[in-house]
């Protein structure tokens, strides 16, 4: 059933649209950017005018934006889908060739007003591009090899034109939201059975040849690999980094040391202190607990965008609430596992807290999406 | 697109399912990134503690104060002054050639200053103080700290350095500090680790060096807390150092620079004992140096300049130099021969102005010979026969033991630099060492204390003092420690036979009081200071028979590093003994006529406490004697106990 099918009556329309909103999501969401506010005040040394003042200002724009757009109906949206692709796309090869080199990769646009990051704006674009495709394709032809085909290719396009940019950690990100949007959609299990055996198998290749005759890779190669795999072997250069930020996060112990007393990040022992790794100081000043109730509330979110998706009838929707629970989930989890240690280090801030500007408003846009989703489900 | 109701419920329960699969999927890793969390932060948080305090804090060393060196009286010999340098910091600064270019017109700076300052302002870390400039007067700090405000970075420091104000006349008594070397190190099984602060100074030389546990005092510490650059934020806790204790030696100052001036540029050396407790009045070498030139850092042109020098002022040649005592060894043969019973002070030995021993002729110093010599006689006119013929009759054993009871050829434990032990040889040293026999020869040289005798100005001191007592006297340099005075033991009696020791003391009476005394010329004429002393005079060459039958060239037609040694040992007054001097002039000639006069004048001095009075001298000598006093450069000493005490 679309939307152009079931009744439309039911639908609230007008400013009784901000009666079912999904607020408990909004209540969430301003409870971890206030999070990240407060931690941004802390790593700034207590001032707010650095970090924590245009952070601010952003999510006020951001939150806004989400209600733009949850207040229009999800079937625009739909419609949206393949515009919204082709533009990240187009600022995709736009950056790559006339962007600005960041931390020595070429990531943002500048607009003048704002610094554009394209690979932000894709992800969202991908899930509504997917979500729009499988809404489009016939239930039956789901799982047929071409129809399969379509999807991958969506999803590698933008994939090649962010490595080469190049920035590895977006790069894992959109095949994995792609993967993800692809299994909710129902694309049979044998594929991802299929390509999960293949990557293995192609690593288990170029490890197995180190030191042989037919070696794929060379040594000064395999070297960093070593290091991005274990940083703990070079612990004066990559190793330094997430040994100070393990040191942080431990040292935080149950209750943490407390707001702006994180000796790690007060004096400068971490790198990147308020952008990707400002998890490590969150959990240096509030602990255990304090990092614990973070992972809480990042939990809920994605629960709340999952419920949203079993509620709709729709198959648009569904999907892309899916899709926007899994981006959001795939920003922090892998953020967290690599301030951890549980991953190698690759660029992915930490959602709605880290310092940055399109991550933020590209997520709200998402949530916005799933507003207007939970907005106009059928009743 | 649109569908059937059919295939919606089948597309919503197929989502629905992979949704829930997909939530728990993440779920589980939400799960493990908690655990992790937790493992981390609550089994393993003692260990990230740790570490996280072994990032941010750092400690360092708070070098505690010298102790400070004083005089008997409480003069400053050794002390801290406070040194004014000017630092300047990189980020501060800004542009540091144009700062430093300012501060050139304030205060003298070379190029060099300037070139090395910008090399390690751009070396080290912006916010790390160089140091630009160092022993500044207190007009030059003065004007940096006026003009602060144009020379942003620069900022003026005071640190303590150590200072020597009597400069060279204790040089070698208190000896100086430096930069702490490889060797400093490796004399401590556990160097403190103060000595590895930069810039830390260790003793060098003299007390400064053998009292270094004393003088240097425990370091204290700061805990500070540094950031990833190092950058100190701010000093967590601070335990306090103890500073070194103070040394009050038995040295009289007033005293030591008197005999530092008579000593003039002589390659000399002189010890001033009292005779009741051991405590070393003075004990100068000359010429001095200035100790202040090395805790600053010696140029190597001044230093070479030290070296060269052939008088040695490096060298503290009254402990360290041992020279062939010459006649005032003549003491200890002849109480080694009374105490032996091989002879009585009335013994008369007849001196025809040589001796034939084993084959030789062994000639004394008076060509024609001194007739018929008893013990006193002997003494004053410093017969050689006499002594050739009674070290003779005892051995050269007997002699050995007797100067080794009166303190010769042994190393006395004093705070000093490279005491030299000196050598009384006997039988047994000769064939262990020499691997020869002892022969005739060796013991008529040794009786008059030439050959293998060695002895050192200190030595010859205590044997004065000894001789003059009867009492096994040590010499002591330490008076006091932090106030808390060293006790003085009392001298043992040698246990001689005390007419033995009055027949010795009178010769030595006569050596000055008789007319035919040899050093009657350097005698006192005040009744209350008496002098009884011996000279000697020791050969540096020996002379051949083809010499002697040319007729012995006089010391003043040698060149200087050939002409004898100059020594005369005394004590004062004569009846009451209270001063030994020794003094000792290298190639000074003849005993009588180099060093007995500087002794005479320094054991005045001495027992007065001030320029010796002119009514202590002989009248014919008077009028020389004060132009000499009026010709004396003496140091300005602060006077009086307490004075020049003063903490810096």
């Amino acid at each position: 059933m679309s939307y152009l099918e079931y009744s439309v009556k039911r639908v609230p329309t007008g400013l009784v649209k901000v009666l079912h909103l999904n607020w408990a999501l909004v209540v969430v969401l301003v409870a971890i950017a206030g999070f990240g506010f407060l931690m941004l005040t802390s790593v700034a040394g207590g001032r707010v005018e650095v970090w924590a003042e245009p952070q601010m200002k952003r999510f006020v724009v951001g939150m806004a934006l989400m209600f733009a757009v949850a207040f229009v109906p999800i079937w625009f949206w739909r419609n949206m889908a393949g515009l919204a692709y082709l533009t990240a796309l187009v600022l995709l090869v736009a950056v790559d060739v006339v962007g600005h080199v960041g931390m020595g990769a070429q990531r943002w646009l500048n607009l003048g007003f704002m610094r554009l990051q394209p690979s932000e704006l894709m992800k969202i674009a991908l899930v509504m591009m997917l979500a729009a495709y499988y809404d489009w394709l016939p239930l039956d032809k789901t799982s047929r090899p071409l129809w399969v085909m379509v999807p991958v290719a969506l999803t590698l396009v933008p994939t090649a034109l962010v490595v080469v940019q190049p920035d590895l950690g977006t790069a894992i990100l959109l095949v994995l939201l792609g993967g993800a949007v692809m299994l909710t959609a129902g694309v049979h299990w044998a594929y991802f059975a299929t390509v999960i055996a293949l990557a293995a198998g192609a690593v288990a290749a170029v490890f197995a040849s180190r030191g042989t005759d037919w070696q794929l890779l060379r040594d000064y190669q395999f070297r960093r690999i070593d290091i991005f795999l274990d940083p703990g072997s070079d612990p004066l250069g990559a190793g330094y980094n997430i040994s100070q930020a393990k040191i942080a996060l431990g040292s935080g112990g149950w209750t943490g040391k407390g707001f702006m007393q994180g000796t790690q990040s007060r004096l400068n022992f971490l790198p990147e202190k308020h952008t990707d790794f400002i998890f490590t100081t969150l959990a240096e000043e509030f602990g255990f607990l304090g990092g614990f109730f973070l992972l809480t509330l990042y939990a809920v979110v994605v629960a709340l965008c999952l419920a949203t998706a079993i509620q709709s009838r729709d198959r648009f929707a569904s999907i892309l609430c899916v899709g926007v629970g899994v981006n959001f989930f795939l920003y922090f989890a892998i953020n967290m596992a690599m301030v951890m240690g549980l991953a190698p280090v690759v660029g992915v801030p930490l959602p709605l807290v880290s310092y940055g500007g399109t991550a933020m408003l590209m997520l709200l846009l998402g949530f916005g999406l799933v507003q207007s989703a939970h907005v106009h489900r059928p009743r | 697109m649109r569908r059937s109701a059919k295939e919606a419920e089948e597309s919503a329960r197929r989502i629905t399912r992979r949704a829930l699969f997909l939530g728990g999927a993440q779920a589980a890793i939400v799960a493990v990134l908690g655990l992790r969390m937790r493992h981390m932060q609550v089994e393993e948080a003692d260990t990230f503690r740790l570490l996280a305090e072994e990032n941010r804090v750092s400690i360092r060393l708070i070098p505690p104060a010298r102790g400070q060196i004083f005089d008997r009286a409480g003069v400053l010999i050794a002390g801290n002054e406070p040194n004014y340098r000017v630092v300047i910091t990189r980020e501060d600064a800004r542009d540091v050639a144009a700062v430093l270019e300012r501060l050139a017109r304030l205060i003298p700076l070379t190029p060099e200053d300037i070139e090395r300052t910008l090399a390690e302002t751009r070396r080290r870390s912006p916010f790390v103080p160089i140091t630009v400039a160092d022993r500044l007067t207190w007009e030059e700090l003065a004007r940096v700290s006026v003009n602060a405000p144009a020379l942003p970075g620069v900022t003026p420091e005071v640190g303590l350095s150590r200072y020597y104000p009597l400069v060279e006349d204790f040089a070698h008594v208190a000896g100086y500090v430096g930069p702490v070397s490889e060797a400093d190190l490796a004399r401590y099984e556990t160097p403190d680790p103060v000595l590895q602060v930069p810039k830390f100074q260790i003793g060098k030389v003299g007390v400064e060096r053998m009292m270094e546990d004393v003088l240097r005092g425990q370091a204290g510490s700061r805990r500070i807390e540094v950031n990833a650059a190092g950058r100190v934020m701010r000093e967590l806790d601070r335990r306090e150092g103890t500073r070194g204790a103070d040394i009050r030696l038995t040295v009289d100052a007033a005293l030591q620079s008197y005999v530092q001036a008579r000593l003039g540029a002589e390659s000399a050396s002189a010890v001033v004992m009292d005779c009741a407790t051991g405590d070393l009045l003075a004990i100068a070498s000359s010429p001095g140096y200035d100790p202040n030139l090395f805790v600053r850092g010696i140029s190597s042109a001044d230093y070479r300049r030290l070296l060269d020098d052939d008088h040695r002022p490096l060298s503290n040649k009254s402990v360290q130099g041992a020279y062939p005592p010459g006649s005032t060894f003549k003491m200890v043969t002849a109480l080694a021969a009374l105490e032996a019973g091989v002879i009585t002070p009335e013994t008369v030995v007849r001196c025809p102005g040589h001796y034939e021993a084993g084959g030789r002729r062994f000639h004394c110093w008076k060509r024609g010979g001194h007739g018929p010599v008893n013990l006193v006689r002997s003494l004053s006119e410093s017969c050689d026969v006499y002594y050739y013929d009674i070290a003779q009759r005892v051995g050269i054993d007997a002699i050995a033991r007797m100067a080794e009871r009166l303190g010769l050829g042994v190393r006395h434990d004093l705070p000093m630099s490279a005491v030299a032990e000196g050598l009384n040889p006997d039988r047994q040293w000769k064939r262990e060492r020499r691997g020869q026999e002892w022969r005739i020869g060796d013991t008529i040289n040794a009786a008059i204390g030439q050959g293998y005798v060695l002895s050192s100005p200190l030595q010859l001191a205590v044997m004065t003092a000894r001789l003059a007592t009867g009492r096994a006297v040590k010499p002591r340099l330490i008076a006091a420690v932090d106030d808390v005075p060293v006790p003085v033991p009392e001298a043992p009696p040698l246990g001689l036979t005390p007419s033995h020791l009055a027949a010795i003391r009178q010769g030595m009476y006569e050596v000055t009081n008789s007319r035919n005394g040899t050093a009657h010329s350097s005698r006192s004429v005040d009744r209350a200071m008496l002098i009884a002393g011996k000279t000697g005079t020791s050969q540096v060459r020996n002379i051949s028979e083809a010499e002697r039958a040319r007729g012995v060239l006089r010391n003043d037609q040698l060149p200087w590093n050939r002409r004898d040694h100059a020594l005369y040992v005394c004590y004062a007054p004569h009846d009451a003994p209270r001063v030994a001097v020794s003094v000792v002039v290298e190639h000074g000639g003849g005993g009588s006529a180099a060093a007995a006069p500087i002794a005479r004048d320094i054991i005045l001095h001495a027992l007065t406490g001030g320029l010796p009075p002119l009514t202590a001298y002989p009248e014919s000598q008077r009028n020389r004697i004060e132009t000499d006093q009026r010709n004396l450069r003496l140091r300005p000493i602060a006077e009086g106990a307490g004075a020049g005490r003063t903490r810096a």
